[in-house]
C-alpha cells in the first residue's frame, strides 16, 4: 500500500527531526542539529533493511518516490517565498558579504575534492557524515 | 463571481499552490526547450522565475515572504514551507548509494568546518572594509554570511544592534539566493557532477535552501548527497558563532 511508504517516510522525518532537536537542546544551541540529515540516514538504513527482507517493495516504494519526485516543484515554491526584496535592499555591504562567501565556497569545492582523494578510502562509518 | 473564485483559491491554498507551481514548471521547461535547447535546466529557470516573482511580490506588498504575501498566492507558502521541503528532501535519500556516502564521510565533515570558516571570514572581511571595528558587529555580520539563521542567533547571543542583525540576515539571504542561481552555471568548472563533490558542496555552502535549489537545478540525482551535509551546517554555525568565532574576533579586534 502506498500509504505504508508515506507513513514510513513521515516516521523517519519526524524521528530524525526529533533527534536533531534533542541534540540541539543537549548542546545548548537554538537550532535543529542535522535533523534532516539524520532522517535521511534513517530512511537509507531502515529502507534497505526492510527492502532486503521483502517488507518494503513495489507500492510502498511509490509512497516515497512520489515525494522525491515532487521535490523540485517544492523547491520552486520555496524560491518564490524567499525575501529577495529584503535581501537586495540590505545594501552593498550585505550583497558583497554574501557574494564573497559564495565565491569562496565555490572555489573551495575542487580543493576539498582533491584533499579527499589523497586520503585513503577510509572505512569511515556513515554516521561520520553527521 | 470574483468573490467566489477568491474563496476557492484561498480556501484551498495548497491545491492552488500545486496548480500555480505546475504551471510555472511547464512554462520553465518550455522556455528551456525553446530558447536554450534544454542546456539550461527547466528547473533552474523555474527557480529563477520563482526568485524574480518573489522580488516583485516583496516590492509590491512590502512583506518579507515574497509571493506568499499576495493573498491569491498564499498557498505557495504551504507548498514551499519548511515542512514539505524537509519531507521531500528526506524522500530524495531513497536510493542513495551508501558506499558513496561512506567514501565522502570524512571530507564531508571537513567541508562543514571549511564552509563555516570561509563564509565567516568573508563576512568579517567585508564588514571591516565597510568600516566596522567592534567585535560584536564584525562577528554578527560574519555569522550572517554563514547563513541567515546563524547571523541573528549569534547576534542575539552576543548583543548586537538590531540594525547589524538585519544586515547579517540580508547577507545570508544573498548567499542563499546566489547559491540557487549560480550553482548550475558554476558546477561544470568545479567538478560538481558526482555524489562525493555534492557532499563537499553541501558542507561548504551549507545554506539549506540554497543547496536544495542549486543542486535541483544542476542535477536532481545529487540533491540528497548535498542536503545531507548541509543539514548540519546551520547547527555548526550556531554552535561556533557566538563561542569560538566571537572569541577569536574579540581577540583580534580588541
Amino acid at each position: 500500500m502506498i500509504i505504508y511508504g508515506v507513513a514510513f517516510l513521515a516516521l523517519c522525518t519526524l524521528t530524525g527531526l526529533f533527534i536533531g532537536e534533542l541534540l540541539g537542546k543537549w548542546m545548548g544551541i537554538p537550532a535543529n542539529v542535522g535533523g534532516v540529515g539524520i532522517a535521511m540516514l534513517l530512511l537509507i538504513g531502515l529502507g534497505s533493511y526492510l527492502g532486503n527482507r521483502g517488507l518494503f517493495t513495489g507500492k510502498s516504494e511509490q509512497g516515497v518516490s512520489f515525494w522525491a519526485a515532487i521535490y523540485i516543484p517544492i523547491v520552486v515554491a520555496m524560491a518564490a517565498q524567499q525575501n529577495v526584496y529584503g535581501a537586495i535592499s540590505g545594501g552593498p555591504m550585505a550583497i558583497l558579504a554574501g557574494t564573497l562567501a559564495v565565491v569562496l565556497g565555490f572555489a573551495l569545492v575542487p580543493v576539498l575534492v582533491r584533499i579527499g582523494n589523497r586520503e585513503p578510502n577510509a572505512t569511515v562509518p556513515t554516521k561520520e557524515a553527521g | 463571481m470574483y468573490e467566489s473564485m477568491m474563496k476557492v483559491i484561498t480556501g484551498y491554498g495548497l491545491i492552488s499552490g500545486f496548480a500555480v507551481i505546475g504551471l510555472t514548471m511547464w512554462v520553465s521547461y518550455w522556455l528551456s526547450d525553446t530558447f536554450t535547447k534544454g542546456r539550461l535546466h527547466g528547473s533552474a529557470i523555474a527557480i529563477l522565475l520563482g526568485l524574480v516573482l518573489s522580488y516583485v511580490g516583496g516590492a509590491f506588498t512590502g512583506g518579507s515572504k515574497g509571493v506568499v504575501d499576495i493573498p491569491l498566492l498564499s498557498g505557495i507558502g504551504l507548498l514551499g514551507g519548511a515542512m514539505l521541503r524537509d519531507f521531500a528532501i528526506v524522500a530524495t535519500a531513497f536510493g542513495v548509494s551508501v558506499d558513496e556516502l561512506k567514501r565522502a564521510g570524512f571530507v564531508g565533515v571537513l567541508a562543514l568546518f571549511f564552509g563555516v570558516g570561509s563564509s565567516f571570514v568573508a563576512g568579517v572581511a567585508v564588514a571591516i572594509g565597510f568600516g566596522y571595528t567592534d567585535a560584536v558587529s564584525l562577528t554578527t555580520i560574519g555569522a550572517g554570511a554563514v547563513t541567515y539563521i546563524v547571523g541573528p542567533v549569534t547576534g542575539a547571543a552576543i548583543g548586537a544592534s538590531s540594525e547589524v542583525m538585519a544586515l547579517s540576515i540580508a547577507a545570508g539571504l544573498i548567499k542563499a539566493i546566489l547559491v540557487m542561481v549560480l550553482t548550475p552555471f558554476v558546477a561544470p568548472f568545479i567538478g560538481l557532477n558526482n555524489p562525493r563533490s555534492a557532499v563537499i558542496f553541501g558542507g561548504l555552502m551549507g545554506t539549506s535552501s540554497g543547496v536544495a535549489g542549486g543542486l535541483a537545478a544542476t542535477d536532481p540525482k545529487l540533491v540528497p548527497y548535498g542536503c545531507l551535509t548541509a543539514a548540519f551546517y546551520t547547527a555548526l554555525g550556531c554552535l561556533l558563532g557566538p563561542s569560538l568565532l566571537f572569541l577569536i574576533v574579540r581577540g583580534l579586534a580588541g
